[in-house]
Parts: C-alpha cells; sequence; structure tokens
C-alpha cells in the first residue's frame, strides 16, 4: 500500500488530480445548472480521488486541499438550493444515498454545516450526529483528513457561549463534548497510524505521523477558543478528558505533542489552577516521552506568567506551584528509571530557573532544587555526558543571572555539593563564570567564610582535582584561568583590617596548595593585598585602642615572607625578588628596620643562590639598587652591610658594561637627595671612578678582541651621571674631572680605531648641549656651570 | 403495399378507459420489451371499473360472436351477445371490490401481472384482442411486533462482531439504523459493506428455482477498526428498487429480502452474515 517508490507516488497524485479535476469539472456544469442529482454525482465521484491509499500523508494533504476547496463551491450550491425551497433535511438525506462510505460523509459533513447555518436543527445536534457518523472511517489517514473537515467546517457554527448557535442552557457543554469527540476520535486514528505497513518503514511512517499532528492539535486549540470554557469547565472537563486520552493511548509520539499543546494552548492561569491534575498525568506516561522538555516549558511559562505581573504570585503561594513541581519532578524521575542523567539536570534545572523566577526571597528553594538534584546525581560518579555537564553549568548558573550576586548564592548550601559532579574540566569553567559574574558585578566578597565557601567552589581552578595533570592544559587557558584567579583576589575585601587579615590567610590557605604553576598567578595579588592592609594599618597606627592580639603589621609581614618563600622553592626567584622588595619598602613606610632588613636579606639570598641567568643578575641589581636607594629605614650599619653587597654584586657582573651600569648607579646608593645623613660624595665619586676604570677596560676588551673599540656610550652615560651630582652639589665632582671626561670622549670619538655609533654621537651632543643650556638659564646652575667650557 | 398494409390492419381500435383514469394515480412499469409505460394503480378490494369503446374503421362493418372484459385468469363481464358493430360503441364495466391479494411484481423469472382484456369474438379472421395492464399495490400496517436483530457473531481468536438492526421489517421507504461493535479484531480489514440482497424462488420442490440479485452495496467502513470500535449503520431504503417481501404466492413463487454484512479483509477475503429482513410496503400518510 505504501508507494515504492517517489516517482510512483508523484504519478499516483497527478491521477489523482487529473480525475478530482474532471469530476469537479462536471460538478461545478451541474451547479450552473442548479441539476442537484448530477452535483451529488460527480461531487461523490470526486470525492472518491481520496479513497486513495497510495499516496504518502503529505501528497494526500494536496488532494485534500483541492478537494476542499471544490467542497467550498458545493456547499453555496446547496446553500442556493435551501434557498430555492429544497428541504434541507432532504439534502441531509440525499448525501447518504452514496454508496462510497468517504465520500458520503464528506459531503455529509458539507450539508451538515448548511443544515446548522439554516438554524432548522440545534447545531449540538447536527454536530453529534456528524462526529458519530465519522466512525465509518477508521483507515487513520482517511479518517484524521475526514475529521480534520469536519473541525475545519463546525469551527465557526459551535453552540458557544454567546454565539448565534447557542441554544437552550448550557450547550457549551455539547460544544465541548463535540470537540472532545471529535479529538479523541484523531488521537485514537493517528496512534493506529503507526501500525501500518511494513514494520522495516517504521522510521518513515513516524516522520509521516509527525507531519500530521497539528490537525490533532488543532482541536486542542478549538477547546482553547471556546469562549464557554472557563477554569471550572477547563477543571472539571476538558482537561481530565484530554489527559485521559493522552495518557491511555499510550504512544510516545502523541503523548508529548499533547502534553505540549496542552501547555500551549491553554492560558497559564488554567495551568495553574490545574497543576495537581497536569502534573500527575506525566509520571503516568510512556518512559521514553522526552517529559524533560515537556515540563521545562510548563515551567518556562509559569516563569514568564509571573514575571508579567506581580498581582499573579499570591496565586502560585496560593497554589503551593513550587513544592507542585517539586514533587512531580520526583515522581517522573521514579516514574521514568531509564532516564538519562541530562533529563534529570534539566528538570531541575528548569525548576530551579522556574523558583528564582517566582520566588526570588526564597532560597530554601532554590537550596531544595539543588538538594533534589545532588541526590540524583549521587552515586553516578562524575558526569561524563557533555551535555549534562552543559546543562548543570546552566542550572549553576541560573542563580548567578538571578541574583547578580555570589554572596547570595553562596548561601545555598547545596550549590558547592552539585559542583562535584562536574569533571575538572566543567569545574573551571563554572568556577570561571562564578569568578565572571563576581568581576561584571564588582561583587564584594567580605567575609573570610563567604571567601572560604567561594574558594571552595572555585577550587577547581585553585588546585588539581583528582590528580590530573595539567600536561593537557593549553597554556593560554591556564593563564587565563589563573589571571582571573588573581583578579579575583583582588576584589576580596573588607575594611575592617581584622577580619581583613583573616580574609587573607584564607586566601592564603587556598593558593599556597595550588602547586608550582599556579603560586606565580597567585602569590602576588595576595602580597599586593596584604600590602595594601599594612598601609591601611599603618594609617591607624595612632589608634590607642589596638590592642595586643589585633593585627599588626609584624604579624602581616611574618606571613607575607612565608608566603613569598613559597616562591623560592617553585623556583620562581625573580618574581619572589620582587616582592621581597615590595614587602622591604612596606616595611621600611612602617619603620620596621628589622623586617625590611629581613627581606633584604631573603632577596640577596635568593639573588647570590638562585639567579645565575646573567641577564636576570643585570635586571635584579638594578631593583636592588632602585630599592635600596629608597629604603631609608636602616641604620648606617645594616645600610653598609647591604650597600656594600650590593656594590660587590655590581662589579662581579660578566659583561663589563653591565658591570659598569651597575657600578654607576651604585653611586646613588651614597647620596639620598632628601636626606643629608645620607651624602657621602666621596664614596660616589669612588663609584663613578670605577665605573670609568671599567668602561675603559670595556674599551679595550673590545679593542683586543675585535680590533675596534666600542662604543662610547658607557663614557657618556657616566658623565651624565657626573652631571648629576655636579648639578646636586657633590663637593668631589669638580669642573677639571668633568672636562677631562668630556675630552677623553671626544678624543675617543675621533681616534682611528673607534667604531661610528650615531647614537652615542647624538648622546653626547644632546649632553653638551644640556650644559650650554644650563649655562643660558643662569641663576645658581648657570653660575656652576658656567667654568664648565666645552669646545666641540 | 398501401392496400397491402391495409389488408392486414386490425378492424377496429379498441380502448379502455378508467372511471377514475384521469385522477388515478399512474406508476411506470417496465414491459417485457424494456419499454416503461405508465399504468394505473390499483389496490385490493377496489372496484375496478371503467369504458370501453370498440370502433370501427371507417367504412367496415366488426361482425361480431360477443364481446367481453376479463380481469385475467378471474372475471370475466359478458359485454354484448353476438352483433355487428357499425360504428363506435362504448361499453361501461366494472368489477366490485376485486380481491387482488397479491402485489404486481416484475422479477427475474417471475412476473406477477394485472391485466384487463378485452375479447371481440369473431367466427372468422380470429377474435380481435385488447389488453391493458394496470398495477396492484397493497399497503400494510406498520407491524404491532417489529423486533430488532441484534447477534453475536465470529470466527473463532479471529473475529468477533456484534451487529444490530434497530428493526426486522422494514418499509420501502425505511432506513436501517443500526452498529456494528467490534469485540476482537485479529483481521486486517480493509472494508465493510451492507447489501440487501433479494432472494427469489420459483417452483417448488425439486424444480425450485432460486435467483439471488444484490440491490444495494453500501459501504459502512473503510480501514481497520480496532478492538472497542463502534461503526453506525444508516442506510436509506428509498434510493433502491425494493418491492414488499412475497411468501410463497399461490405456492408459485417467493421474494425474500436480506441484510448481508461483509467484511472483506486486506487479502480480499469476504466474511460475511446475512439475516432475513421483511419489506412491507406502508401506506402514505
Amino acid at each position: 500500500m505504501i508507494a515504492d517508490g517517489v516517482e510512483d507516488e508523484e504519478k499516483w497524485l497527478a491521477a489523482g488530480i487529473a480525475g478530482l479535476q474532471q469530476n469537479a469539472f462536471y460538478m461545478h456544469r451541474a451547479l450552473d445548472s442548479n441539476n442537484l442529482r448530477d452535483a451529488l454525482k460527480y461531487s461523490a465521484q470526486m470525492l472518491s480521488e481520496l479513497r486513495t491509499s497510495r499516496l504518502s500523508p503529505h501528497k494526500y494533504y494536496e488532494l485534500y486541499m483541492r478537494s476542499f476547496d471544490e467542497l467550498r463551491k458545493l456547499e453555496m450550491f446547496f446553500k442556493e438550493e435551501t434557498r430555492r425551497g429544497c428541504s434541507v433535511i432532504d439534502l441531509y438525506e440525499l448525501v447518504q444515498h452514496a454508496g462510497n462510505i468517504l465520500p458520503r460523509l464528506y459531503l455529509l459533513c458539507t450539508v451538515g454545516s448548511v443544515y446548522i447555518k439554516s438554524k432548522e436543527a440545534p447545531s449540538k445536534d447536527v454536530l453529534k450526529d456528524l462526529v458519530e457518523m465519522c466512525r465509518g472511517v477508521q483507515h487513520p489517514v482517511r479518517g484524521l483528513f475526514l475529521r480534520s473537515y469536519l473541525a475545519q467546517v463546525s469551527r465557526d457554527k459551535l453552540p458557544d457561549i454567546g454565539s448565534e448557535y447557542e441554544g437552550d442552557a448550557d450547550t457549551v457543554v455539547d460544544a465541548v463534548e463535540f470537540v472532545l469527540q471529535n479529538f479523541t476520535e484523531m488521537n485514537k486514528l493517528w496512534v493506529r497510524m503507526q501500525h501500518q505497513g511494513p514494520a522495516r518503514e517504521k522510521e518513515k511512517r513516524e516522520k509521516e505521523r509527525s507531519e500530521l499532528r497539528d490537525l490533532v492539535g488543532k482541536n486542542l486549540h478549538v477547546l482553547s477558543q471556546i469562549e464557554g470554557v472557563d477554569l471550572d469547565m477547563y477543571k472539571d472537563t476538558v482537561l481530565p478528558r484530554v489527559l485521559e486520552q493522552v495518557v491511555n493511548c499510550k504512544d510516545e509520539l502523541a503523548q508529548y505533542y499533547l502534553m505540549d499543546c496542552i501547555i500551549q494552548v491553554f492560558p497559564d492561569e488554567y495551568h495553574l489552577q490545574t497543576l495537581d491534575v497536569l502534573l500527575g498525568a506525566f509520571p503516568q506516561l510512556q518512559p521514553t516521552v522526552d517529559i524533560k522538555t515537556v515540563l521545562s516549558r510548563l515551567m518556562e511559562r509559569l516563569s514568564n506568567y509571573a514575571a508579567l505581573s506581580a498581582d499573579v504570585l499570591p496565586e502560585f503561594l496560593q497554589v503551593e506551584a513550587f513544592s507542585k513541581l517539586n514533587n512531580a519532578i520526583g515522581k517522573v524521575i521514579e516514574a521514568q528509571p531509564d532516564m538519562p542523567i541530562l533529563g534529570v539536570i534539566t528538570l531541575y534545572s528548569s525548576l530551579l530557573t522556574f523558583t528564582l523566577h517566582v520566588h526570588p526571597d526564597r532560597l530554601d528553594y532554590a537550596d531544595q532544587v539543588l538538594g533534589a538534584c545532588v541526590r540524583q546525581l549521587s552515586g553516578k560518579g562524575k558526569l561524563e555526558d557533555n551535555k549534562a555537564t552543559k546543562q548543570i553549568v546552566a542550572l549553576l548558573s541560573a542563580p548567578l543571572e538571578k541574583y547578580n550576586d555570589i554572596v547570595t548564592t553562596l548561601k545555598l548550601s547545596n550549590y558547592p555539593c552539585v559542583m562535584e559532579y562536574l569533571d575538572s574540566e566543567t569545574n573551571k569553567v563554572m568556577a570561571a563564570v562564578i569568578i565572571q559574574s563576581i568581576m561584571k558585578n564588582k561583587t564584594r566578597i567580605s567575609t573570610a567564610d563567604r571567601v572560604e565557601a567561594l574558594f571552595e567552589l572555585i577550587k577547581g581552578l585553585l588546585k588539581d582535582l583528582d590528580g590530573t595533570l595539567g600536561d593537557e592544559v593549553d597554556e593560554d587557558d591556564f593563564k587565563e584561568e589563573q589571571n582571573s584567579v588573581a583578579r579575583l583576589i583582588q576584589m576580596l575585601y573588607n575594611d575592617d583590617p581584622e577580619e581583613m587579615f583573616k580574609i587573607i590567610c584564607t586566601v592564603r590557605k587556598h593558593i599556597l596548595a595550588g602547586g608550582p604553576k599556579r603560586l606565580p598567578f597567585t602569590v602576588p595579588p595576595l602580597v599586593f593585598s596584604s600590602l595594601k592592609l599594612v598601609r591601611q594599618l599603618q594609617g591607624l597606627e595612632e589608634n590607642p585602642f589596638g590592642e595586643e592580639e589585633s593585627t599588626t603589621p609584624k604579624k602581616i609581614f611574618q606571613l607575607l615572607n612565608q608566603t613569598v618563600e613559597t616562591l623560592s622553592n617553585i623556583p620562581a626567584p625573580e618574581l619572589a625578588l620582587r616582592l621581597y622588595f615590595q614587602c622591604a619598602e612596606a616595611a621600611n613606610d612602617c619603620d620596621l628596620e628589622p623586617v625590611a632588613y629581613e627581606f633584604f636579606t631573603q632577596a640577596y639570598i635568593l639573588y647570590e643562590e638562585e639567579i645565575s641567568d646573567s641577564r636576570a643578575q643585570v635586571t635584579a641589581i638594578h631593583l636592588i639598587i632602585g630599592t635600596l636607594q629608597r629604603m631609608h629605614v636602616f641604620g648606617v650599619e645594616n645600610r653598609d652591610t647591604l650597600t656594600h653587597k650590593a656594590t660587590g654584586y655590581s662589579a662581579k657582573l660578566l659583561k663589563k658594561p653591565d658591570q659598569c651600569r651597575a657600578v654607576y648607579a651604585c653611586s646613588h646608593l651614597f647620596w639620598v637627595d632628601d636626606q643629608d645623613n645620607m651624602k657621602d660624595g666621596e664614596r660616589v665619586l669612588l663609584c663613578l671612578k670605577r665605573a670609568l676604570r671599567i668602561a675603559n677596560a670595556a674599551q679595550q676588551m673590545s679593542n683586543a678582541a675585535r680590533g675596534s673599540s666600542g662604543s662610547v656610550t658607557l663614557f657618556v652615560e657616566i658623565l651624565n651621571k657626573y652631571l648629576y651630582f655636579f648639578e646636586k652639589g657633590n663637593p668631589q665632582i669638580t669642573v677639571a674631572a668633568i672636562l677631562s671626561l668630556i675630552e677623553l670622549i671626544t678624543t675617543e670619538m675621533q681616534s682611528d680605531t673607534s667604531t661610528p655609533d650615531p647614537a652615542a654621537d647624538a648622546f653626547f651632543a644632546s649632553t653638551l648641549r644640556y650644559i650650554e643650556f644650563q649655562k643660558q638659564k643662569g641663576g645658581a646652575i648657570g653660575e656652576k656651570y658656567e667654568p664648565v667650557k666645552v669646545t666641540a | 403495399m398501401n392496400f397491402l398494409i391495409g389488408a392486414f390492419k386490425p378492424a377496429c381500435n379498441i380502448s379502455i378507459t378508467f372511471s377514475d383514469g384521469k385522477t388515478r394515480k399512474q406508476v411506470p412499469v417496465k414491459k417485457e420489451n424494456g419499454q416503461t409505460v405508465m399504468v394505473p394503480l390499483f389496490q385490493s378490494q377496489e372496484n375496478i371499473s371503467g369504458k370501453i369503446s370498440i370502433e370501427p374503421f371507417q367504412g367496415k362493418k366488426i361482425e361480431h360472436n360477443g364481446v367481453k372484459v376479463e380481469l385475467l385468469g378471474q372475471i370475466v363481464r359478458e359485454l354484448d351477445v353476438p352483433g355487428d358493430i357499425y360504428e363506435r360503441k362504448t361499453y361501461p364495466f366494472e368489477f366490485s371490490t376485486v380481491e387482488m391479494p397479491y402485489e404486481t411484481y416484475n422479477g427475474v423469472n417471475v412476473r406477477l401481472r394485472y391485466v384487463l382484456k378485452v375479447t371481440v369474438s369473431r367466427s372468422y379472421g380470429g377474435s380481435i384482442v385488447e389488453y391493458q395492464d394496470f398495477m396492484v399495490r397493497n399497503y400494510s400496517p406498520l407491524p404491532s411486533i417489529n423486533n430488532s436483530i441484534k447477534m453475536e457473531v465470529g470466527i473463532e481468536d479471529c473475529l468477533h462482531i456484534e451487529f444490530e438492526y434497530n428493526k426486522s421489517k422494514y418499509h420501502l421507504k425505511d432506513v436501517i439504523i443500526g452498529k456494528i461493535y467490534f469485540l476482537l479484531v485479529r483481521i486486517k480489514i480493509k472494508n465493510m459493506d451492507l447489501e440487501i440482497r433479494r432472494r427469489e424462488s420459483t417452483g417448488s420442490g425439486a424444480n425450485t428455482h432460486v435467483e439471488t440479485e444484490t440491490l444495494a452495496k453500501f459501504e459502512l467502513m473503510d480501514g481497520a477498526p480496532v478492538r472497542g470500535e463502534s461503526i453506525p449503520i444508516r442506510l436509506f431504503l428509498s434510493p433502491y428498487e425494493l418491492t414488499p417481501t412475497h411468501r410463497n404466492i399461490n405456492n408459485k413463487f417467493s421474494v425474500k429480502y436480506y441484510l448481508n454484512l461483509v467484511l472483506v479483509d486486506e487479502e480480499d477475503r469476504r466474511y460475511f452474515k446475512q439475516q432475513e429482513i421483511t419489506i412491507y410496503r406502508l401506506q402514505d400518510s
């Protein structure tokens, strides 16, 4: 019965259309000549084309639509015929003389439409007769289309309240009864369609069936449009009857579609008031029905309904929507033991969205949902299903999006439990989502407890979970993650130093477990956060109520020392060095000499033991010099020790130019501008002279090694130092010394062996211009420069 | 040639008219040669009366031994003693309250006719005879007992149905209402028809000849029902050419009607159940 090929089907359709058109032609002729007998004869023949079993529903529909158009003309004719005096009751009988049932019933429905309009019989009686007579067509496709025709012609003739066809009392009941009956029969036919034809074509048939679903669903739409279907009637008649059919048909496709249809076509208010009944149907559906989608849509609709107006919220409370939904989900999961975990999570995710929308104030509801979810997940291990994981992320993201505030979310005790079930990759994703939420909303996490909870949530980023190695992780992704953690640490803040200190300790506890790859990212923000607290305390130091046990800079520094030390073990000595110096400076500002000294000591040890790369050494030296120069807390002895060490390190650098630059930089260690007790002109000069010597040596080495002396840049740089100290009034820097240095440079530049270096030349020239400029400025500086005669 | 044709012409024109011929209902009847003619309609116990005119052709004289009219096979009325007819002569006749218990019937193998026969007997040239058919229909009152037909039939483990026709006796313009209820369906049914069959039996004993005709084939159901389905029946009898049931007319013949419920499966196998119904003619009110 099913077409062998598409081509054959096309042929059959073409033949069907041809037959239909031919008979329609004769029918039109009969209509034009008011020949009732012929009109009936040819219309019946025309409709006989619909008796075919050879067409797929899709093609059959085409044929049906053409017939439908022709039947409209026939209906007009019937109407005129009654106006000409032919009794509609006679017509109603006459069309029933047709021998074949399908044409007979199409004609009957057509006359029936005229009959109702004539009002010679109550609409309800005609409709009842029609819907009963249609039982004669049991072929699924033909029956569905016939009943669809009946539904179509009767739509505007239901004895609805306020309709012109409304009869005596309660005819709306008949209207509803009629539609329900047609719906029930159509659904039965539709479900039965799957058993037609060979089993191997089942899949194709299911597809075809799916195409026909709207024919069935249309009835529900009609029901929803009936004016007289108020809440009571919906509750007492419509919903129970529809659900009865849905449940009893035991068909996956139909159940899924119809449940969805019910939810979509009837008003939300009705759903809310009949939640018990509606939800009660779900556990009775076939185990393969995709309940999660349907139920999710219901919850979505209800959420939107709640969002429309605050006026409806009391209704939700009154009917206990949340607990009903929650129970229903539990029962559905129980009834469908094979439901994939994805379905379970989707359901809870929707419920969570629902409760967040409808009861934003009821955190306990949200937590209940998460708790229920955890119960379902427990014993299932980590989630393997990719989609399920995504759904969990959505589930967990919902409260964040709703509250825009991790603090609220942190109150959900089951939240971290759900996260437990994510694989480490997703756990990280979720952690990132949480951090982003905090960043976006600039949420302040201001207590140690919350920090503790938060870090529990994002621990996927803080340490390697379940021993997975970070090898597979993309380097860039990893950096991105850790940078976000670093940003997060900066966000944790409380004005109260005590609490802030607790926060710092909590953060420290968590990040120290992060392993060598993470520490370089996480320690710096912690250090700076701690230093911020130190500076804050500095301002409060005068506070006479400061108690013995309270947070003191000292305590913080102790902690910092231990913290930074972890970096040296990684090893990340350069970073540790920088952080030590940051701490040292802070200690300096707090006038804590021993502490500062200790930091320097740590830094020096690091330098000596860990920093072996010559370029790193250069950078480190300049850091040392720079920091040390700014320290004012040290007494002479300590300062000497540290300065001595620094100059020592400088002189021991590998490359001569590096040595030279480090040494002349050391000169600043002996001349601190704003501290009179730190102006040792002699040692400045010593440094500069030593730098000159090294520069010379560098020239010579260059000569020896390459046959040309190097650039004069170093000399010009030293000259600039001379000029600096000269201006600052270092008595040891004499005009003569400057002049001789200038001469030296000039000579060097003119020497045969010198390598031309435009940059150095320009540098020198601009230095000389500077001297000229200072002279012309006049005043004290001008006078000072006056003796510096430059002949270039 | 004209002379020759004239020679074989009947000597006179005999016409039969009924007293209420202008007002009496005429009904069509099919003659043996296939032509349909309109004939007057009578029923039992009616007076059959009228006039018979005999008109000799121009210039002719009919010498006869007597004129009579017969209601064929039953009653003879002498209209005239032997004599000559020179010109048009009209004879009234009347058969009063004639018992005509059987209806006119036109079957396959049997015809039941009512005929008026006028005979002008002549001693030479043969008698001149003229026939006039008329039709008899007898009406029955509504039967006082008219039970429905209800029956459960089936093939074990294959098909079980219960059907119900609202009556066992239907008049000619009646409508058969009923339903078929499917108790068990294990075969793939394609469709279901209700047929009206007429069984005409003639002769008796060993010489009985039976002829069955299907007068109506009415599709009740398209497609395969499932268990629990109930299919309505509504069959109007008016479009079909039915006659009342005739039972053993003069020990010569019977005409019986049957409703035949036929189910056809996808392999075109037919399953059927036949039930006799009685057809009667109900007086139009």
